[in-house]
């Protein structure tokens, strides 16, 4: 099985520097298409792999890219943004790229910024990630160094320059028009869409903002061919994905399966299944923002099409099970607690549904609970839903109360009727 | 106005012009400014956002406002170390209660508090990405998974007990 993106990182060792990078194969897909193929073609290609977003939306990247105006309709500075902003609970993949292999990263960057036209790239990386905030300033120091990055890169008469932001930890960020706000010295608060990034996005110039392992796949995709890239997934998905699982599982990590790859695969296969004596209830499939999933329905292929046709959301991609040792309610109030912490309190329904959800949810954890408030609890999940508020952030929430009040109905009446949580 | 009314020295005050040069507008680095200041004096005090805003072309309230919309910028001064304890939910579930019960324990403070020998602040943080070495935390600014009460105890020097 091929594994493309993580094919250069191992585990307990320094990632490859330039030089060993580059007799990896690296960067030879910079130097056979900057100045020799035409970007369209290149924007073209993309659409065609299938490529979609791997930060959880899923969306064509592609299809985002086509979006951005022309140079010649829109003259002037134009920003490419890698999303690195990882804080997804249970979300642990972009990490592994940005430690593992920076320079995949980097030659991504450049390739795409190449196809769209972009004249200035960011990497934004959460505060957090201080090893791979450095690991990726240096390895920017080697690209311009060789030339890769600067002025007229490999005589192509293309000129793109990078820089790394490091931010300082607020998840909303992560939402690509409050990442904007939080380049230009504001408060991260998100803006309102439409106009879309790639029109008016950085400064009010045209703006692309891919997640980091979407960029990763660029190289291997510009290098290799559509036809080679969509034959690495199954059951009708597209190229590869990093796929993780955390919990109670006996091998929780990331790895690179097909796109496609059935869900239950990654549990008992790669994750080796529940620990002895642990029994799984339902798991997240793709970080805290998606819904519940139970044993019954894991045989799903892990592709974004194969999820929406049966109502879920791939999400992130990295699974988090839960066991039968864990309180669901207690479960659930955990990452309303988190959704309500990091809601940046600019619209109403999030800044205070959310607290008031969290409250809810530990009140009838701690056995103090009421049928009412069960039934409030669900019908704010719809005035806290899509459409409801400003950004993704609270509808992403309530995704899991929405789900799990349904999956566990019993657990959440047991705690009203005992006045008691069974497993504290 | 002379250098002995400025709290930064002319070194840092060098620094933060060279990174506000590098900013496409001033106020585009009031990030970085602000987390070099934290850097070099340990959280940003009322001065320090007093000295730098007008750089940055912010009024000091805009500026407090990012400074405090972001976790890890600190407005009130912290321990010699700062230790970030990930509550969210794989770290939850797999023992970070414990460990906040431990810490309580060893050293007498909860999320938030700072000991009374002013060696050691913990605070909460979400999920540091390391879920599959859960329970995950930060030490100043170093990453450490897998983590259980003697291993919390040996990373922050504490006799065994």
């Amino acid at each position: 099985m091929e594994r493309p993106l993580t094919r250069n990182i191992r585990p307990d060792a320094p990632p490859l520097d330039l030089a060993s990078y580059e007799a990896e194969g690296g960067y030879r897909t910079l130097r056979a298409v900057l100045g020799r193929v035409a970007p369209a073609d290149l924007v073209a290609t993309i659409t065609e792999s299938g490529l979609g977003g791997r930060g959880g939306g899923g969306f064509s990247t592609g299809r985002k890219w086509q979006a951005m105006p022309t140079p010649a309709e829109r003259p002037g500075p134009r920003y490419f943004i890698i999303n690195a902003d990882e804080m997804e609970p249970g979300t642990f993949k972009d990490r592994l790229l940005l430690e593992g292999d920076p320079h995949q990263l980097l030659e991504g960057l450049i390739l795409s910024a190449y196809a769209v036209q972009a004249t200035h790239g960011i990497v934004f990386v959460r505060g957090e990630y201080a090893r791979a905030i450095q690991t990726l300033q240096r390895a920017v120091g080697q690209a311009e160094a060789r030339g890769f990055l600067g002025q007229n890169i490999l005589g192509s008469g293309f000129h793109f320059t990078a820089d790394i932001h490091a931010s300082a930890g607020r998840y909303i960020c992560g939402e690509e028009t409050a990442m904007l706000n939080a380049l230009e010295g504001k408060r991260a608060i998100p803006r309102a869409k439409p106009p879309l990034p790639q029109t008016s996005g950085f400064f009010g110039h045209p703006t692309i903002i891919n997640n980091v392992e979407t960029i990763c796949n660029v190289p291997h995709i510009m290098g290799r061919g559509v036809d080679w890239y969509r034959g690495l997934g199954v059951n009708g998905a597209a190229g590869t994905k990093i796929f993780g699982v955390s919990g109670r599982v006996n091998r929780p990590g990331a790895y690179e399966l097909p796109m496609g790859t059935p869900l239950r695969e990654l549990i008992e296969e790669y994750g080796g299944g529940m620990q002895p004596g642990v029994g799984f209830r339902a798991l997240l499939p793709g970080g805290a923002s998606t819904g519940f999933m139970q044993a019954q329905n894991l045989d799903v292929p892990m592709s974004v099409e194969a999820f929406a046709a049966r109502g879920h959301r791939l999400g992130t991609g990295t699974a988090i099970v839960l066991d039968d040792r864990t309180c669901p309610v207690a479960f659930i109030a955990n990452l309303q607690k988190f959704f309500a912490q990091e809601s940046c309190g600019w619209c109403a329904p999030c800044r205070d549904g959310l607290p008031w959800v969290e409250q809810t949810l530990n009140a009838i954890e701690a056995g103090e609970g009421s049928r009412a408030e069960l039934d409030l609890l669900a019908e704010m999940t719809g005035h806290l839903g899509p459409g409801r508020t400003f950004c993704a952030l609270a509808p992403g929430a309530m995704a899991s109360l929405q789900t799990g009040l349904a999956c566990f109905r019993e657990d959440f009446e047991r705690h009203i009727h005992d006045r008691r949580c069974a497993w504290h | 106005m002379s250098t002995a009314e400025f709290l930064f020295c002319s070194a840092e005050r060098e620094a933060i012009a060279g990174l506000i040069a590098h900013a496409l507008v001033p106020r585009a680095a009031c990030t970085d400014v602000l987390r070099f200041v934290q850097a070099q004096r340990g959280f940003v005090s009322d001065q320090s956002l007093a000295e730098i805003a007008p750089l940055l072309g912010m009024s000091v309230a805009e500026l407090d406002e990012v400074a405090t919309f972001y976790n890890l910028i600190f407005r009130r001064p912290v321990g010699d170390s700062v230790l970030f304890l990930c509550n969210s939910v794989t770290c939850w579930m797999l023992g970070q209660p414990a460990l906040e019960t431990h810490l309580k324990k060893r050293l007498g403070i909860t999320p938030g508090e700072t000991s009374v020998d002013g060696k050691m602040t913990l605070l909460p943080i979400v999920c540091l990405g390391h879920c599959d070495h859960a329970p995950a935390v930060l030490l100043d600014g170093a990453l450490h998974g897998d983590v259980d009460c003697n291993k919390l105890d040996e990373l922050l020097s504490l006799e065994p007990v």
